[in-house]
């Protein structure tokens, strides 16, 4: 590290655009922030965030969830439908039958695992897997639940509704879920062999390491933050719906990618992502409603926002990488 | 005798023809033979509009890895709406209603191109944006649009000769033309010379930008085309009619043999596996299963699939 920072000693420019770079998603976020601010400011308060970022924390989850995924150069398509099925086990079994729904929602894990493993092995390619999955989970969450319904565990309701002193809940959950991906992916050492596996899975491999097992933990710890969101937005919406979730995907996606996130090399953020991710939740509905946009428009709206944050990025790095 | 089996099983498309068979006598039999014939004449139907954004696909996804259009069903909800609005249920408009859509199309696989080349972001990223935009558009323009196609454009889209719908021979002369495009003119080979080594096919002298640019122009008009033809065939416009070929253009795809990290491709397996998943859905309506199990099952075959088939062999 330090070697080559000393041969190739980058000029400063370099190191502001970098800076800037990694600025970016916060920049974002903040520029959102101050316009809801200026159109609306009664919104910023305890209240206004907690309404406004309500269900940011299953985004937050979801988005998590995606991040390990593309971390290993992989794009989980299936994030969404996953989500909706642990909402409708969350709503079902493990308010019946805690045992049960504790023990299907580590079985998803383990699955989660195993098709990490199964894409490592067969070296297939994870859009058509995980596409494929998508239809089992839709199917599966309409066999445990055909019509809308079933009812939240209290304590998981108890959880979401909670109300701490001064900051709102939602901003300490985010800021916790932030934390704990900082931790896994770019503090604790195996964190490294993760991050390896997606930019250099060669000399990943020549280190000894297994990149059989860092997919299969990848994909763990993607399915682990998926059954989290779940249980979140079950939590917060206290009924379920096998369909509940299908936004997630692309919301995920677009969060990891906003927060700064690469889709090879394993660059991935988690801080940003979480940051991407509140980013998509305010700006996708508080700010546009407040901006008397009409709800047509608020699709759109992800898409520009993530076409100004990209082009963004390309202006700050104009002779960055080059593709 | 066994060596032209050989060539035959060689053939990467061969086993979606085979699974599409396999998954037809399956329904065949439980029904005791009835219906065998009407099963054909509707998955050829059904086929053909998978098969025609499947070709654009195959061409995106042919450039090689991160090449996909996820824009595809916005593209094809707009693009029918446009259609319908054009048409405006007048038969004498129904050509330009199809050169309205077609422009659609067109228009929005440019924009594509130009995200992807102006933002030098990965497509995925690129065509996921701009497909939020087209959704709003589609929304918004198409809003409590409740226009029937023309009478003489509904019939055509549904005309059969001797039980062969006429759009499936029209299809399968574009997939004639599409399979001669891939391997005999230059952008075609540019494409799979491209999905190969990119930096080679440059260095080779390859113009690698605008073959890139009128892949995404030609997966796009595709995708305009086949909105129109589906707001035909299903009687009327709808901002969610293009939402199942997603998947379903990637899965044929695969399916047929093309490689998913680009650079081979063929056409004919866009055609088995567009009858092998259509046939396959049909299967499953037969034996009489739950919407759940439908969807249970068609997402395990196709992980099977994939898997059955294998991913690339490992060259790093």
């Amino acid at each position: 590290m330090s070697a080559s920072a000393r041969m190739e000693s980058p000029p400063a420019t370099t190191d502001l655009r970098r800076a800037l770079r990694t600025a970016l998603p916060a920049v974002s976020l903040a520029l959102v922030v101050a316009a809801i601010a200026w159109l609306n400011p009664r919104a910023i308060s305890y209240f206004g965030f907690t309404l406004m970022l309500n269900l940011a924390i299953p985004i937050a989850l979801a988005t998590m969830a995606q991040m390990f995924v593309i971390a290993g150069n992989d794009l989980d398509l299936s994030i969404g439908t996953f989500v909706g099925f642990v909402c409708c086990v969350s709503a079902t079994w493990l308010r019946d039958e805690p045992w049960l729904g504790a023990i299907a929602l580590l079985g998803c894990v383990a699955l989660y695992a195993a098709l990490g493993a199964l894409i490592y092995l067969r070296n297939l390619p994870s859009i058509v897997v995980t596409l494929g999955m998508s239809f089992v989970w839709q199917g599966l969450a309409i066999l445990l639940l055909p019509k809308p319904g079933g009812k939240a565990p209290a304590w998981l309701q108890a959880i979401m509704g909670v109300k701490p002193p001064f900051v709102p809940f939602p901003i300490v959950a985010a800021a916790l879920v932030a934390a704990v991906g900082y931790v896994v992916l770019m503090r604790s050492s195996y964190g490294a062999i993760l991050r390896g596996s997606g930019g250099n899975a060669v000399a990943i491999e020549r280190a000894g390491w297994s990149l059989l097992k860092a997919k299969a933990a990848l994909f763990a710890l993607a399915g682990t933050f998926g059954v989290l969101s779940g249980m979140a937005l079950v939590g917060i919406t206290t009924s379920a719906d096998a369909n509940i979730g299908n936004g997630y995907t692309l919301l995920s996606i677009a969060g990891v990618i906003l927060g700064g996130g690469e889709f090879v090399g394993g660059k991935a953020s988690p801080v940003g992502a979480v940051i991407g991710a509140l980013t998509m939740a305010m700006a996708a509905s508080p700010l546009l409603t407040f901006m008397r946009i009409p709800p047509d428009w608020q699709v759109a709206a992800n898409g520009a926002i993530l076409i100004i944050v990209l082009a963004a990025r390309v202006l700050i790095s104009r002779n960055g990488e080059r593709r | 005798m066994s060596a032209a089996l050989r060539t035959a099983l060689a053939r990467p498309w061969i086993w979606s023809f085979i699974g599409a068979g396999v998954v037809w006598l399956a329904a065949v039999a439980f029904t005791g033979g009835y219906g065998a014939g009407g099963m054909l004449t509707a998955a050829l139907s059904l086929a053909v509009f998978t098969v025609i954004v499947g070709i654009g696909q195959m061409f995106v996804i042919t450039l090689g890895p991160g090449n996909v259009d996820l824009s595809l069903p916005a593209n094809i909800g707009l693009a029918s709406a446009v259609a319908m609005k054009t048409m405006a249920g007048d038969d004498s408009l129904v050509a330009l209603g199809l050169a309205a859509a077609l422009a659609c199309g067109l228009a929005v696989g440019v924009a594509n191109y130009v995200l992807i080349w102006a933002l030098r972001i990965p497509p995925i990223i690129a065509t996921l944006s701009a497909s939020f935009i087209i959704q709003s558009v589609d929304i918004s323009y198409g809003r409590g649009l409740q226009i029937k196609p023309p009478p003489g454009f509904a019939d055509f889209t549904n005309v059969q000769l001797l039980g062969v719908p006429l759009l499936a021979i029209l299809t399968a002369l574009l997939a004639w033309v599409a399979h001669v495009a891939l391997h005999r003119t230059i952008w075609g080979r540019s494409v799979m010379a491209i999905g190969q080594n990119i930096r080679a096919a440059r260095l080779a002298g390859i113009k690698v930008e605008p073959v890139r640019f009128a892949t995404y122009a030609f997966c796009g008009a595709l995708g305009g085309l086949d909105g129109a033809l589906l707001a035909g065939y299903f009687r009327g416009a709808n901002v969610d009619i293009g939402n199942e070929y997603l998947l379903a253009s990637i899965a044929v795809v695969v399916i047929g043999g093309t490689s998913v990290s680009g650079g081979n491709a063929n056409v004919p397996g866009v055609w088995g596996g567009a009858l092998f998943l259509v046939l396959l859905l049909t299967m499953l309506n037969t034996f009489g299963v739950s919407a759940g199990v439908r969807l249970l099952l068609t997402g395990l075959i196709i992980v099977a699939v994939i898997t059955a088939a294998g991913g690339e062999k490992r060259t790093r």
